[in-house]
């Protein structure tokens, strides 16, 4: 597209962006602490959202801070608090989780994470796999560019309560459900019965 | 300019550390964190999606995906309170009161 091309700014701040989600990621998944967990996961959070915002979906990366990092992590952190009874269930979770009992697990999901990559790469043709040559053209994929299409908060209103307005219901319905069985499991038993 | 490939492979990346979690902890806690992770990994293939074709699409299915990770948590830690309250642990190989 650009013949002259720039400082590709976009392009460095989104590797930074990402190695710092998966950074942090890796570190969530490994922590013995869940509140230094949860601070890692605040921080992938952050990360996504800045991708997010990179890719010009501003009003993703909004809902991304308040929702992910202002809603879900808080309640994460409420209950981190009631259950953590300090140096005793970080001795525990050390008892739970080692590190060198993961290795298989590690390789595990390695395979998959290599194998999918092979599947997106151009070395696989998916034309010698029978699928038809419409979907085969998926499989050059790797080296188009994204150009930052905004795609703004009135956009996304107008075709939410257009065309997916039962969409809305939907997930009303859903959050209605997840509060009556979130009363209901959270509830103090008197007698010793569900 | 961000490359498509290097969308996807930060998005399957993240999938896979979420699966590594899942794999690897017995913690309910940790568990349920990583399957936060694995929902974020969803969400940016998504917005990514939306991006790449010009459309609102994919955000509208981001936007479902965010009521769903509210609920599933919820509901998720409601079950940590009441498993805590009944075995004080949080391990789950400790729930083996239905083993024949």
């Amino acid at each position: 597209m650009m013949t002259i091309m720039a400082i590709p700014t976009t392009q460095i701040l989104f590797y930074i962006a990402a190695s710092v989600a998966l950074l942090s990621a890796l570190l969530t998944v490994t922590r013995y602490n869940a509140v230094h967990a949860l601070l890692y996961l605040v921080i992938t959070m952050l990360a996504i959202s800045l991708i997010f915002f990179l890719l010009g979906a501003s009003f993703a990366a909004a809902l991304q801070i308040i929702v992910y990092a202002g809603a879900i992590i808080v309640l994460f952190i409420f209950v981190t608090m009631m259950l953590h009874q300090g140096d005793v269930t970080i001795k525990q979770e050390s008892q739970l989780f080692r590190p060198g009992r993961s290795i298989g697990a590690g390789i595990l999901s390695l395979i998959l994470f290599f194998e999918t990559m092979f599947l997106l790469s151009p070395l696989y043709d998916l034309s010698e796999a029978g699928v038809s040559t419409a979907v085969s053209q998926v499989s050059v994929i790797g080296t188009k560019t994204i150009g930052v299409n905004v795609i703004g908060a009135k956009e996304i209103g107008l075709t939410l309560f257009g065309p997916y307005l039962l969409l809305v219901e939907i997930a009303a319905l859903l959050l209605l459900t997840a509060l009556i069985g979130a009363f209901h499991l959270g509830r103090r038993h008197q007698e010793d019965t569900i | 300019m961000i490359t498509e490939g290097s969308l996807f492979f930060f998005s399957i990346a993240l999938f896979c550390i979420g699966i590594f979690g899942v794999l690897v902890r017995r913690n309910l806690l940790f568990i349920l964190i990583s399957i936060e992770i694995m929902l974020n990994a969803v969400a940016v293939l998504f917005v990514a999606a939306s991006s790449i074709h010009n459309n609102s699409d994919g955000q509208i299915m981001y936007l479902l995906i965010l009521t769903l990770a509210a609920s599933e948590v919820a509901v998720g830690l409601g079950l940590v309170i009441q498993m805590y309250r009944r075995s004080k642990t949080l391990d789950v190989d400790q729930l083996s009161s239905m083993k024949g």
